[in-house]
Parts: C-alpha cells; structure tokens; sequence
C-alpha cells in the first residue's frame, strides 16, 4: 500500500509508479455530510495540480474539488453515478473519484498524515 | 456539530438518509433545545398577544395551541412561532436564531401588568416524529390530545408538557422536560424505538423533512422582506379579529394581491437549487430558491423558491441555476410529501362521514 498524501482542501492521492488515485477525505466527508451527486469529467482530460476537475454535492453544500497533482485521467469510478454515498461509507476505498496517469514530478506541498491531521483539526473549530 | 443561533447542534447522528427514513418510516427523536420559549403571564396578556400576532388567539383554551405570525409595522414577518394557551397565561415557542430580537420585540409592546420570562434553559425540548411516533412513546392517554393540542403526563416515568406538534409533517409530539431530566427521556425513548427502527435525527433530517412538508424556515423561506400573503401564509393572518402590529398594511396586500409566491420546484438528480439561486422561465428572472436539497425519501430534489406572482402554475417549466448552468424545474403542488401529520379539520370532515 503506498502512501497517502493530502492536500488542504482535503484530497487525498496515493501514487504507485506512474499512476495515482485520488478521493477526499474522511474528514471531508464528514463535514459534506451525505453526498448525493458528483459532476466528474470524462477519462482523457488532462489536469494541473491543483485545478478544479468537479463539483461534489451533499444535502449540505456543493463544493470544488481540486486535483492533488498534475496529470491525465485515466479512470472515473463509475460506481459513483448510482451510489455517490460510496463517498461517505468507504472515503479511502471504494469512494475513490479518478485514476490519473501522473505527468512531472509530485507537488512539494502535499501534506503527510500528521500535517493533514492538524490541517483538519484547525478546519473543525 | 454546526452551529445555528448559536447552539451547537449535529447535522447528523448517523447518516442523514437514515435519520430522514426513520422519521418518515418509524419515528424519529430531534433534540430542539434551541427553540426559544418564553411564558408570558399577567391579566391583559391575551389582549397584548393578539396585538403582536397574526392569527386570532381569542377562542383558545387551555390546552390548545396555534401556528401564528408575529409581523413588523410594514407587515414584514419578525418570526413564526407556536402560542400556547395555559392554565395561568400563555407560553410561545419563537426561532432559535430571533430569540433575543423576539424577547425585546415582546417586552417593549408589554403592559405593565404582563411579564414575559425567557425560559428556553430551564426547560428542554424534544420532539418525537412519525406515523409511529405514538404507538412508540412510552407514554399513556395520548389519544386524549388533539393535532395542536397539549397536556401533561409521565415519559418513561418523567413528567413532561406532551403536545401535539412537529416539524416534519408527520404525526408526533413536542416534549417539554426538565433539562436536568431530559437524558433519561432521550434515552428511554430511543432504546425503546430501537427495534422498530426508531432513531436520533439532527437538523439535515429536520431540514429534509420539513421541506417535504412544505414548513417555511425563517431565514431561508421568509423574513422581515417578506409578508405573510408572499409566504403563502395568508390563512394565519385574521385580519377581522381587531388590531394588530402589521394589519394596515396586510389588509392593503390582501387587497391588491400579494406582488410574490412562494412556489414549489421538483428537480431533476443531481440538481440541487440552493438558497438564493436564480429562477427564470422563458429567459425572464422571475425570483430565487429559498430552500433547496436531495429528498433521499422521495429521490429527487425539491426546493421552494419566491417568484413574481402569476409567474408559474403547477405543471409549468422553469429554469434554475445550478453551479453556473441552466437546471430544468418543474412547477409542482405542495406539499411535495403528505405525511401522517394529523389535521386541523379531521374532527369536522369525519362528522361529515
């Protein structure tokens, strides 16, 4: 299992070679409360780390997301059309959002665990 | 945990979704301390109620309580809220968030023989909603008290003020509880209910549910901008009753005719209209969604939106705005859900057969 990484507005990506996936966190999730939809885009676009790539909506809110690093989709969970709460029930597993195929080196200012951890934390009160 | 007016409360327990089913299903047990309550007591305090309010409080007796209005000079609404009429004086339960501006609004129009005393710490406030919620609480004669009614009785061997109110369209009850008692009866109820499916629900299943039912939210639905008549609350406005804070005005509304409604959107998946987004048919803006979210329960998403008035019938189409693009509504009638709610006019319609 690689290493997690995190981002401030609360990605996560795993990198295993050439190839990462990327989802929001369990601490997102619990903030978004139930989610019901996400807008994803299509496999093939490219993203800069950072950019905007979709919108996740809860009953509470719609909210950016924003890639962790840059890269070319390679895969969207589909799963998440039928079942968004997959986002909510398994953040780190099945609720994965997209398969990027990395281009360039990762961002220096990707948070490990315990910088997310205090990131979090800070963002609860 | 979230904060509205000021209390810290959850938006969920569990899940939202589940909370919703529960309440819809079963029942479910809402922790709303925050409601404001204040007693206002003292010889003339009928007379100095019915000049805040809207809606007429002369023929109530002990026992019964009323949904009512309370209303500025320019007939803008300060607050809804539930009056009800006691044994020595009355009692009203206000918004969370208009309890202070509503506590001033109250001791600045008093007599000097009424005394209004906030008493939203000293007593806690649980409701217990849905088409169970009777059969479920652990409590006897409760046939005995009427939609809008209230009485006194042991929960789970607790005292407690049980009235026949909610939030949520379906049946239930408003417990009002010694704070220092009110975890044994959260408790009691919740263990009791648990194999019926009964569960806590915290405001996005109180907010989901209300929406279904169609209750405005002061704040979201309406405000001081806004008039009963715009509201589509028209029916708690007596304007025969004599005078009161707002009539001048209100009777000139119902004259002219109200110039805004409140409508009610059914979307399609995925689209949620949130407070504030725009509202257009034919490429005209016509108004703005007050209230919007996923109803997991029905499984599209719903939203009330104030519009110019005869902009839309049931059926039309409309256009919301949706994370910059053009969302597809449709007009449809309120409630968007029925619940096991009982009504104010089942005694009358069954003696009718």
């Amino acid at each position: 299992m690689a290493d997690r990484r995190y981002t401030k507005t609360h990605e996560w990506v795993t990198v295993d070679g050439k190839h990462a996936t990327i989802g929001i966190t369990d601490f997102a999730q619990s903030q978004l409360g139930d989610v019901v939809f996400l807008e994803l885009p299509s496999a093939g676009r490219k993203v800069a780390a950072r950019e905007t790539f979709g919108v996740i909506e809860s009953v509470k809110a719609a909210s950016d997301l924003y890639s962790p690093v840059a890269g070319k989709i390679s895969e969207v969970n589909e799963k998440l059309a039928s079942k968004p709460e997959l986002i909510n029930s398994d953040p780190y597993g099945e609720g994965w959002i997209l398969k990027l195929e990395l281009a360039g080196d990762l961002p220096a200012d990707l948070l490990d665990e315990a910088a997310y951890k205090k990131v979090a934390e800070a963002s609860s009160h | 945990m979230v904060d509205f007016g000021g209390w810290e409360m959850p938006q969920q327990y569990t899940s939202i979704r589940d909370e919703h089913f529960a309440v819809r299903q079963a029942a479910g047990l809402f922790d709303v301390s925050h409601m404001g309550r204040f007693r206002v007591a003292g010889a003339s305090s009928r007379q100095f109620l019915q000049g805040l309010v809207t809606n007429d409080i002369a023929p109530l007796v002990h026992g019964q309580a009323q949904y009512n209005l309370m209303c500025n000079e320019e007939g803008g609404i300060i607050d809804d809220l539930v009056v009800y009429c006691g044994s020595e004086g009355f009692f009203v339960v206000v918004n969370a968030s208009n309890r202070e501006r509503d506590l001033s609004w109250f001791r600045e129009h008093a007599p000097a023989d009424v005394e209004v005393e906030d008493r939203t710490f000293e007593l806690a406030l649980i409701a217990f909603q849905g088409p169970r919620a009777q059969e479920l609480l652990p409590c006897d004669g409760l046939d005995a008290i009427p939609y809008f009614g209230f009485g006194h009785g042991d929960v789970a061997g607790i005292h407690a003020l049980i009235s026949r109110t909610g939030y949520t369209g379906e049946d239930g009850f408003e417990l009002f509880i010694d704070s220092d008692r009110v975890g044994d009866v959260w408790d009691a109820i919740l263990a009791g209910g648990k194999k019926a499916g009964v569960l806590p629900a915290g405001l996005g299943a109180r907010d989901a549910t209300r929406l279904e039912a169609a209750l405005r939210l002061w704040g979201n639905d309406m405000d001081e901008s806004v008039n009963p008549y715009e509201a589509g609350l028209g029916w708690t406005v007596k304007l025969g009753k004599g005078d009161f804070i707002g009539r001048d005005v209100l009777q000139k509304v119902k004259a002219d005719g109200a110039r805004r409604q409140l409508v009610g959107l059914k979307m399609q998946p995925g689209d949620i209209g949130r407070h504030g987004a725009a509202v257009s048919t034919q490429g005209k803006s016509v108004g703005v969604i007050t209230s919007g979210t996923h109803s997991f329960f029905l499984g599209y998403p719903i939203a009330l939106a104030m519009v110019e008035a005869r902009s839309f019938q049931v059926g039309d189409r409309a256009v919301v705005e949706v994370r910059g693009r053009e969302a597809p509504a449709e007009v449809v009638k309120l409630p968007f859900y029925r619940g096991s709610a009982r009504s104010l006019s089942e005694k009358k319609e069954s003696r009718h057969g």
